[in-house]
Parts: C-alpha cells; sequence; structure tokens
C-alpha cells in the first residue's frame, strides 16, 4: 500500500516545524514553533486511526505544554534580562550524534517484524470491560495499573513543584497573580469561554465509553477553563494549602486505589466483575476527572511566590 | 511503495534526531526542556506508527493507551522541570549552565 500524497506533505511539515522549533534564536519563537508541530502531530495521529492520541496531544501536548512554556519564557526573561547569549555549543558533535541515532532508530523501524499486536484479545474481551472505546477499556480496566500510577505520577509532579515554593509563600495562592486589561480580549474570553469548555469537558469525559474522549482528554479541557479563568484575573488562584483543593487533587487515586483494593473480593487488585465494570469505571472516571484537572491547572500556575500573599 | 506506518516510524526517527540535536546543543534551559518534548514526541510518533496496520484494520489500542500515558507524564515531567528552572533563575539570574560557557 503506497502513501497518500498527505502523509507525505503532513510529514514533511511535521520535521520542518520541529526543526524550527529547535534552530533559529529566540525562545518565544520556538515556543511558538512547538505549539503549531504539536497540532500538526495530532493531525497525523487521525491520519493514523488514533483519534483518542490525537485529542490528547492536542489539549496536553500543544495546548498545556505551550501554555506552561510560553509563561516560562516570560517569567525567565523577566527573571535573568533578555540580553544576547550564544545560543548553542558543540553544533556540529550534537548535530552527527543526532543523525547516527537517527538512523539506527530507521534501521530498526524497518527491521521489525510485523507485531501480531493486541487489537484481537482487546476486541474479544471488550464486552466484558464495561467500556465500548476499546483505547478507553484498555486504559481503565486491562492496564488500570498503568493508569492509576499515572495519577500519583501527577500528583508527585505536583508536589516536587509545589517543594521549589519559598518558606515566604508556602501555603499561598498557586503561581503569580494575574492581572488583565479591564475588557481586554483575554477577560472577555475568560468570561466567555468557560461555560462552553466546562460543558465539552464534561461531555468530552463522558463520550469515551464509546466514542473517542475519555478522563484526561476531558480532564484537561477543565483544566484550561481553570487556568482560563485565573489568568485572566478573574477569580484569584487557589491556596495551596485549602482542604477542599487537596481534596480534589487526591480524590482521583483514592477513588482508583479505593476500587483497586475492592477487587481482591473478586480475584485481585483493580479486577473490575464484568457485571458491575461500567458503573465502578464511571465513579472512578468522576473521580480521575475531577483529580486531572485541578492537578493539571496547578501543574501550569507553578509554585506559590511570595508575592502572592495577601494579594486579592 | 512506501505504505503509510513506515513513512509516520521514519518520521518519528528524525523527530527524535531533530530533538537530540536540540537537547544536546541548545544552551536555554527551557529550549532545552522544549527540545526534550521533541524527542518523546517522535518515540510516541515510532510507536503508534508501528501499530497502525493501515485504513482496513483497527488500529491496535494498547500502544494508543500507553501513548497518552505517556503524553500526561511527559507534561507532569516539564511542569517539574520548569518549576527547576524557573527556581535557578531566581536564585542565580541565569538562564543557561555554568558548564556551557565555554
Amino acid at each position: 500500500m503506497t502513501a497518500p500524497a498527505i502523509d507525505i506533505v503532513l510529514c514533511a511539515t511535521v520535521l520542518a516545524v520541529a526543526l524550527a522549533a529547535v534552530s533559529g534564536f529566540g525562545v518565544f519563537r520556538a515556543v511558538v514553533f512547538f505549539i503549531v508541530y504539536g497540532v500538526l502531530i495530532s493531525m497525523a495521529w487521525l491520519r493514523l486511526d488514533a483519534v483518542d492520541v490525537a485529542l490528547a496531544e492536542a489539549a496536553i501536548g500543544a495546548g498545556l505544554t505551550g501554555v506552561l512554556l510560553l509563561s516560562a519564557v516570560a517569567r525567565v526573561t523577566r527573571l535573568t534580562g533578555s540580553g544576547s547569549y550564544r545560543p548553542r555549543v558543540n553544533a556540529l558533535p550534537a548535530a552527527i550524534a543526532a543523525a547516527g541515532v537517527t538512523v539506527a532508530l530507521g534501521w530498526a523501524f524497518l527491521g521489525l517484524p510485523v507485531p501480531r499486536g493486541l487489537t484481537e484479545d482487546v476486541a474479544r474481551n471488550l464486552d466484558r470491560s464495561g467500556l465500548e472505546n476499546p483505547v478507553n477499556a484498555v486504559l481503565l480496566n486491562f492496564r488500570a495499573w498503568d493508569t492509576l500510577l499515572e495519577s500519583v505520577v501527577l500528583l508527585a509532579a505536583l508536589i516536587g513543584v509545589w517543594a521549589l515554593a519559598p518558606d515566604s509563600g508556602w501555603g499561598g495562592r498557586a503561581g503569580v497573580p494575574q492581572h488583565a486589561r479591564r475588557g481586554g480580549v483575554l477577560e472577555s474570553f475568560g468570561r466567555t469561554l468557560p461555560p462552553l469548555g466546562l460543558m465539552i469537558g464534561v461531555y468530552v469525559v463522558w463520550a469515551g465509553a464509546t466514542a473517542p474522549g475519555g478522563a484526561f482528554q476531558g480532564g484537561t479541557v477543565l483544566a484550561a477553563v481553570l487556568l482560563l479563568v485565573a489568568m485572566a484575573g478573574l477569580l484569584p488562584a487557589p491556596r495551596i494549602a485549602a482542604a477542599g483543593l487537596r481534596l480534589a487533587l487526591v480524590a482521583g487515586p483514592a477513588v482508583f486505589l479505593a476500587v483497586g483494593m475492592a477487587g481482591l473480593g473478586w480475584g485481585g487488585f483493580l479486577v473490575l466483575p464484568p457485571a458491575i465494570a461500567k458503573p465502578l469505571i464511571l465513579g472512578i472516571e468522576a473521580a480521575l476527572t475531577l483529580s486531572i484537572a485541578v492537578t493539571l491547572a496547578l501543574l501550569v500556575l507553578g509554585r506559590p511566590e511570595p508575592s502572592t500573599e495577601g494579594g486579592g | 511503495m512506501i505504505d503509510p506506518a513506515t513513512v509516520y516510524g521514519l518520521t518519528g526517527a528524525a523527530v527524535v534526531g531533530i530533538g537530540l540535536y536540540g537537547f544536546l546543543s541548545l544552551r536555554h534551559l527551557l529550549r532545552r526542556v522544549l527540545a526534550f518534548n521533541v524527542v518523546g514526541s517522535g518515540i510516541f510518533l515510532m510507536f503508534g506508527a508501528a501499530g497502525y496496520r493501515g485504513a482496513a484494520v483497527e488500529a491496535d489500542p494498547v500502544p494508543q493507551a500507553l501513548i497518552i500515558t505517556g503524553i500526561v507524564v511527559a507534561l507532569a515531567a516539564t511542569a517539574l522541570a520548569v518549576g527547576l528552572i524557573l527556581a535557578y533563575a531566581g536564585a542565580t539570574g541565569r538562564r543557561t549552565l555554568p558548564e556551557d560557557d565555554l
């Protein structure tokens, strides 16, 4: 089967934009190219028939990572000044090493045997999983271990970010205080988009049972709503010591773990009995979505700063 | 002549190389983190392409689930790295490492 022209053109564009993101001088421009790269890669996932991955890449890879890096560029420039500097070292050895790795990887890829894959195993057991979307059946049932530990990794990363807070900032509001111009674009978007975003986020989670979507993609949309409201200065970021916030952060992993422990009665940790798998997964997803949304938003907002104490 | 899975798989290999080049040569710490994300994305693309068997066959859901997990973990690691860079920049006023000053 020959690749259609659209795949060739898409891949060439992906490579050109990836190259633009790691070359040139401006760090701001590099981040903009990285966001474009994320959007193009999510189109590649659509072409590879992986719609769930495309959603995750667009929301997390391009969207949240882009916001995180853009705000980091502004803050690092403020801390270090924007004077000129030599952008790279050892360019030639790095290029030779990188080219070598690419050739080795390409050679290995071409030499891969055609894998049997697990498509049929998943399809055969799908009606016992409680879900109709095979990707979410893998995420929340067949390989629930991965997803449980992933939710713990998110929490660990957030604890790491918070641990960087200076003593005087501990317990304060996450991130730096945000101000947007009254009646400006950001403030208007901050008022009009959240209701829409809430609806889309909840829909994407709900639809994940039968169609592309799920807790991570929907949770990311909800995180974007929280970020938008905070960045537009409409509501202050939460205090990291607030009990309600801490509860929202651990709800997902806690419910997941509790259901997993209950599974011990049915034959093993994280075993879901097929008859009630659907309601159990819905319960896990509801708690997980809340935790993912709040954790991702706080990861992007960053550590509390001393100046946020007492503000707003 | 060349099937779509191979095109995307080889593109993934090239993306890994591009990201690695940036990661090894760029001095600005944020750009290094960005380049590291490009490396990860290339690996995901190779993995996903290896699980693709053409439009007629359903794509393998297991690699897809693992890649979604990977994308989320990559964001968590990036957020932690950015937090460290901000703390470093605040403490030293630098955006590059002194050992790259040569």
